[in-house]
């Protein structure tokens, strides 16, 4: 029999990136992350797409783009079991896991409105400090505040 | 564990050797005074807002240590007010300072300031986020009182959700295997996440309401101020006060070794007859700052004293 998941009413693209596995709602978050919207991609969005593993999950298809895994491991805060497939001809060529740095700077801001981070012009430093069952620890360098991933 | 260059962040960094050594050294310092150790250095006192205690007596330390002493201790009265960002008001100090105190409103600045600078930092207040310096004469006092820092039973009464001084206390002693008892009312008890690293870190804590249900057990009485300004309902605020006092009555029910702290400024929450007994101690933790600071000044510019 197959699977839902098999099925998922998206589109295949021709060259390109596919992250998949993306906890349900978070997928315009990543599309925000990354910056595919304004880089004048072909974007398409699966939001709520039931998944075995997951119950739902979101996914994302970037036509003509390849994300790097360094690039990708941005990703992991929102989505620590994300996959990303690169695609060419229709074909995977590469899939992998997206991995958690160990820091991540200039691209999630503090959600500490007292922390200086937020009113001095410096990128954000936020340190991966644990992970468990899909959740993260995550602590300002600067004021040191603790958070999870739902915070953000 | 050296001390030589640091910088004085946050009181987690701090291991119990390296707090152990630091109390040592202002033991040494305040028994012995060292009038030229610091000769020729130069002390940048940053102060954006306001202080007393902390800034006179970092500045006093660093004039008994024999170095001076430049900086501001309002933030109106630097180029941050036509613009300047902090980290570059951080570089124009460390052209001509040797050492920098920092205090700003903003939690995580001392952070930014080590960052943006090569010569060491120390953290006078972010925000309400860290004040280490005030933790270290804390244990200082506590160690001098009870002539050990382990294995003691602490209060800390009074705001202890929004005090940082009980905070960071609270987080140094995790190494000492002391019993706290946090007496504060319901709405101004101590946070959870720093219940759940104690917690997580064995350390044994109990909450209660009242002064009197803790007095017998006690070492030490640490008491915070309670801000009226904290309470929706004036009657409430009134009830809270009234039954964390410090009165010469309540110290009757204590241990007769029993001390008594504050980080001061104290408002209602001490009676002034209190001042008399000789459980009364805050005035000397108070000074107790000054031989901290003078250990850290030493440590940081000489390494070893």
């Amino acid at each position: 029999m197959t699977t839902l998941e098999k099925t998922v009413p998206v589109s295949a693209i021709r060259n390109g990136t596919v992250i998949d596995h993306i906890p349900a709602g978070k997928a315009l978050k990543i599309v925000k992350l990354l910056d595919l919207s304004t880089d004048k991609l072909q974007v398409t969005l699966g939001l709520n797409l039931p998944s075995s593993r997951m119950g739902l999950k979101d996914l994302v298809k970037v036509e003509a783009f390849a994300l790097t895994p360094e690039t990708a491991s941005r990703v992991s805060i929102l989505a620590p079991q994300a996959t990303v497939s690169i695609i060419k001809n229709y074909e995977i060529e590469d899939k992998f896991h997206v991995s958690l740095p160990k820091s991540i700077e200039g691209v999630i801001a503090c959600p500490n409105r007292l922390c200086i981070s937020n009113h001095e012009t410096v990128d954000p430093v936020i340190l991966v400090k644990q992970r468990w069952k899909g959740n993260i620890r995550l602590q300002c360098h600067y004021c040191r505040k603790n958070f999870s991933q739902q915070d953000l | 564990m050296s001390y030589k260059k640091r910088d004085i962040i946050h009181i987690a960094d701090f291991s119990k050797d390296e707090i152990l050594h630091l109390l040592d050294t202002a033991d040494k310092l305040k028994r012995t005074p060292q009038p030229d150790r610091l000769k020729g250095k130069v002390l940048g006192s940053c102060f954006y807002e306001p202080s007393t205690r902390t800034r006179l007596s970092f500045e006093s330390a660093m004039h008994r240590l024999g170095g001076a002493v430049i900086g501001f201790d309002d933030a109106d009265n630097t180029s941050s007010r036509k613009g300047e960002s902090f980290s570059d008001s951080m570089r124009m100090i460390e052209s001509y300072a040797d050492i920098a105190v920092v205090r700003h409103p903003l939690e995580g600045s001392a952070q930014l300031a080590a960052d943006s600078i090569e010569i060491p930092v120390i953290n006078a207040g972010d925000g309400s986020n860290q004040h280490p310096t005030q933790t270290f004469l804390d244990l200082f006092t506590i160690r001098e009182t009870q002539g050990r820092l382990d294995h003691l039973s602490i209060a800390l009464a009074g705001d202890l959700k929004h005090g940082r001084t009980v905070h960071s206390l609270a987080e140094a002693l995790i190494p000492f295997d002391c019993r706290l008892y946090f007496v504060a009312p319901e709405s101004l008890e101590m946070p959870k996440p720093i219940c759940d690293q104690l917690k997580e870190s064995r350390v044994k804590f109990s909450f209660h309401r009242s002064l009197e249900e803790v007095m017998p057990k006690i070492d030490i009485l640490y008491m915070t101020r309670i801000q009226e300004e904290r309470f929706q309902d004036r009657k409430e605020f009134i009830h809270v006060k009234e039954s964390l006092r410090v009165n010469v009555e309540l110290l009757e029910q204590g241990q007769q070794h029993l001390k008594v702290l504050h980080p001061l400024p104290r408002v209602h929450e001490i009676d002034k007859k209190v001042d008399q007994t000789p459980q009364a101690y805050y005035f000397e933790q108070a000074k107790n700052g000054l031989y901290t600071r003078q250990a850290l000044l030493a440590l940081i510019l000489q390494g070893e004293i």
